[in-house]
This record gives structure tokens, sequence and C-alpha cells, in this order.
């Protein structure tokens, strides 16, 4: 279908950007690669009478390194972290991900400050917010703040957001030297939206699990850690009890929806499917523990 | 609801129009330029047929308004070649008759095109995930992954 008319205004910095959106209230909507957004007004489901154009407001592959943190600005493309050599090196479980996140050329204009806000309960890109605690950067007219990725989701499209609010930046604290990662979903086709999927960090010390931290996608309404087999298993050196114990626990935690695609409990048996190979992975790429 | 003045060029002409912000990069190729190449299918993203390169990238123009557009540079299938001077990927995929109907084939081209560009396309399962959003109701794709792989065997080495 065609999209409902609108009112355009491009910002050219956030200043501009966060004053535009002030001044027209919840009528107004920010557009950043319009991936997500387009498609809602075309089926009709969502009308602003303002979309704010937020593209110039920062570059497309603002990816950087400070204070011990990768800094990614929010208008940066998927197709600039599929294909950033920093988050290769850095966060190799993120550069994983990516291949997974939509096709070419969604991932052409898509942004990750747009993944974020829009809070698909299947994308990848939250998961991995929510898994390497990003610290998510928002600003409003006169104002910014810092919301925790473990708060900014709260239900299925639904954040932390208030009206008049957008992402200005995700900052990912860096891993410990040596931490193992493994991300796995499974979808129907290629570029799909998962429809379940889990990833992990496995930080080792001397055949032992430092530190361990598991988050699931597409089995609830926002992507979660699934704190109770995380604490079974730090601390362990992945006994095979153990990791069935973990994957028992966050079986149980999971509450995923039946639909179109999978029943919720298809859905929950993938999880633990998911979530024992992504463990498993980041165990070995740990060095199994080793010192 | 108030047209704003866009100027931007499509394969390599300049055009400058009055759009209404909602117009949709798509139909304002077909519509308003006549460019009926470019083909539309779903109108949310999932069906590829009216991929074109913006500004050198794949990109869905069902999800792009025109007004985005502005100073932007756009080709669509008609910048590819022409009967009896084929681009040599419309001649790839006419030897393998990678098209049927050939609703598909306009998003097809464009999507390879930029896949050509950017990947190794080694495997046939590396062309098969690069082709996975766009869809093709008639030729069961063998004859499109075929034809993408003899473009990517002829590309030679001067990919970035
Ligand atoms: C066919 C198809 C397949 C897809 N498959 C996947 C997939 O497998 N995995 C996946 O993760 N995603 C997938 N996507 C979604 C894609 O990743 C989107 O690009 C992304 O979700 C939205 O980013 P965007 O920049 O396009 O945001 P937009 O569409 O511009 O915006 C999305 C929402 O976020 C708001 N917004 C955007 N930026 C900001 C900001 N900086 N601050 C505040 N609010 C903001 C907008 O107002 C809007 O509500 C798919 C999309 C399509 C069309
Ligand atoms: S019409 Fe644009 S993707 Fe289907
Ligand atoms: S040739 Fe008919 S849809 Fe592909």
């Amino acid at each position: 279908m065609k999209p409902p008319a609108f009112e355009y205004v491009a910002a050219e910095s956030v200043e501009e950007a966060t004053a535009r959106l002030a001044e027209y209230g919840d009528d107004a909507r920010p557009i950043a690669g319009g991936q997500s957004l387009v498609p809602m007004m075309n089926f009709r489901l969502v009308s602003p009478a303002v979309l704010v154009d937020i593209r110039r407001i920062a570059p497309p592959d603002a990816i950087g390194e400070a204070d011990g943190h990768v800094r990614i600005g929010a208008l940066t493309r998927h197709r600039a972290l599929e294909t950033s050599p920093l988050i290769r090196d850095r966060f190799p479980v993120l550069a994983a991900a990516m291949t997974h996140v939509a096709h070419l050329a969604i991932r052409n204009r898509g942004t990750i400050g747009g993944s974020l806000c829009h809070a698909d309960p299947a994308a990848e890109l939250p998961a991995m917010a929510v898994l390497l605690d990003a610290r998510i950067h928002v600003a409003r007219r006169n104002g910014e703040r810092i919301v925790e990725a473990g708060a900014f989701f709260e239900g299925a499209l639904w954040t932390a957001l208030e009206d008049g609010e957008i992402v200005t930046r995700i900052d990912f604290p860096l891993l410990p030297p040596g931490t193992g990662w493994g991300f796995r979903e499974f979808a129907r086709r290629h570029g799909d939206f998962a429809l379940a999927g889990a990833a992990a960090t496995v930080t080792g010390s001397a055949g032992r699990a430092a530190e361990v931290r598991i988050a699931l996608f597409g089995v609830g309404e926002t992507p979660v850690r699934a704190a109770a087999a995380e604490a079974l298993l730090t601390g362990t050196g992945f006994e095979p009890d153990a990791v069935a114990a973990a994957i028992d626990a966050l079986r149980n935690a999971v509450d995923p929806d039946d639909d179109l695609h999978a029943s919720a409990d298809y859905r929950r048996h993938l999880a633990g499917i998911l979530a024992g190979r992504a463990l498993g992975d980041a165990w070995a790429r740990a060095g199994g523990g080793a010192a | 609801m108030e047209r704003t003045s866009i100027a931007l060029t499509v394969n390599g002409v300049r055009h400058e129009r009055k759009v209404e912000p909602r117009r949709l990069l798509s139909d304002f190729l077909r519509e308003d330029l006549g460019l009926t190449g470019t083909h539309v299918g779903c109108e949310h993203g999932v069906c590829g047929a009216c991929t074109v390169l913006l500004d050198g990238d794949s990109a869905r123009s069902c999800l792009t308004f025109a007004v985005q557009c502005d100073g932007a540079s756009v080709r669509t299938v008609e910048g590819l070649g022409e009967i009896g001077a084929l681009h040599p990927l419309q001649e790839s995929f006419r030897r393998h008759h990678a098209l049927q109907c050939g609703f598909c084939t306009p998003g097809m081209l464009m999507t390879a095109l930029d896949l050509l560009a950017k990947y190794p396309l080694a495997t046939d399962e590396e062309i098969r995930a690069g082709l996975s959003g766009n869809l093709c109701r008639c030729t069961g794709y063998a004859n499109i992954v075929a034809a993408v792989r003899e473009a990517a065997a002829a590309r030679g080495d001067d990919r970035p």
C-alpha cells in the first residue's frame, strides 16, 4: 500500500532534530534508514504527521574506540558494522550476528539506532546490546541521558525512549582478552528474522568459566539475558551436567509466543539447542577455560 | 500536502521535480519519470522487485521516499543495457534462461550487481544467501544462480 501523507523535515544536527521533535510532540517520528518505519507506514500501521529525517545528524559509519569502549554512532549502517575491521577484532560475536541481519539492500540503509529503537523481539542488534551490556546514549531538547541496554527494551516494538528523544550513540564496553563467543540463530530463509537465536560469551580462567553471558532473542517480547543459566555456569568447567542444568534453567525462564511461524514449545526447544551450541562455541573459543 | 522540490540523477540524467513527501522512490521512478523497469511487488521490503542502486548501493525503492533522494544518483535497470547492447549480467541471465515472466528480473539484476561488487560469491551457497531477499515465482532460482555464478567468474579481480 501507499503511506499516508506526512510533512517531511530533514535535520542537520542532533540539536535541530531534538528541537523539531519537541516542537511537533507525539505527532512526529524520527526516520533513520526507514527499513522498519516505511514498511509500517506502507501498511498504515503507523501514520506520523511529521517525519524528522535524522540521517545527516551523524556519519553512516561512525565506529571508533575510546575509554575502553567501542562507540558506534546511531546512524551507522548495518553494512558498515558488517565490514568494520574494528568490530571484527573487538566484537567478533557482533560481526557474526551482522551476517544474519536482513539482506544486502536492507543492510545498505538500515542503522543500528533504528534497529534498537524499532526493538523487534527477533532482531539481532538489540540482542547484541543486551549481551554486551551496551550503554545507549539518548538526547532530547536540552538534555541527554544514558540508558543501559538491559533497561532499554520494554516490550515488543517498545523501548524506554520518551517522545522527543533520539538515540545518538551506543557504547559497547570491551571484553576481557581471551573471551570466547558463540552466535547461533535459526531462520527459515537466510536474512529472515530468526525464529529463535542465542549468543554467548565466556571468559575463562584456569579451566573455569569466570564470566558467562547468554542472550536469547525471538523467544519473548524483548531480548533477554538468561541470568539463572549464567549463574549456574559461572565458576564451572562446563562439565556436561552443569551445561545441561543451565539449558534447563534457560528453557524454563523463557516465555515465547505461538505464531504463524512456530509454536511456543518449538521456540523453547530451539532456545535450548541454540544456546547449547552458542555456549559450546564460546567455551571452545575461550580455550576451554585454559588459563 | 505541500510539495517539495528535489533534484536527482537517474541513469546519468538529471531530473528536477516537485513531489509529495509520501511519494515512494518506486512510484517516483515509475509514475513521474515513466521508468517502469523498476517493478513493485510487496511494498514492504520483502520481495526485492523494486531494488535499485542508490548512490551505488542496492536499496529498496519501496522503502525510500523520493524526498530523501534529493541530490542522489539512482541507477535502474534501464541504465544497464539495451536490446542489442545488453549489460554482461543481462547477457548472462539471457544465456542461462534466468527469467521467465521477468517480473523479478530488474530487482535480481540490480541486487546481483551490488553482490558482485561486494562479495566473493565463491560458492553457490553464498550466491543463494545473497539473492535470498529477492523472490521469483517462476524459475526455481537454479538458472538465476547459474547466471550470477558465471558473472562472478567473469568478473576478474577488479573488486574492492
Ligand atoms: C525484508 C526485511 C528483512 C529484515 N530482516 C531483519 C533481520 O533479519 N534482522 C534484523 O535485525 N532486522 C531486520 N530488518 C530490519 C532492519 O534491520 C531495519 O533496518 C532496522 O530494524 C531499522 O533501522 P532503520 O535505520 O531502517 O530504522 P527506521 O526504519 O528509520 O526506524 C525504525 C524505528 O526507530 C525509530 N528510530 C530510528 N532511529 C532512531 C534514533 N536514532 N533515535 C530514536 N528513534 C529512532 C523510528 O522512529 C522508527 O520508529 C529487516 C527489514 C526488512 C525490510
Ligand atoms: S516492492 Fe519493494 S521489496 Fe517488494
Ligand atoms: S521470472 Fe517470473 S518472477 Fe522471476
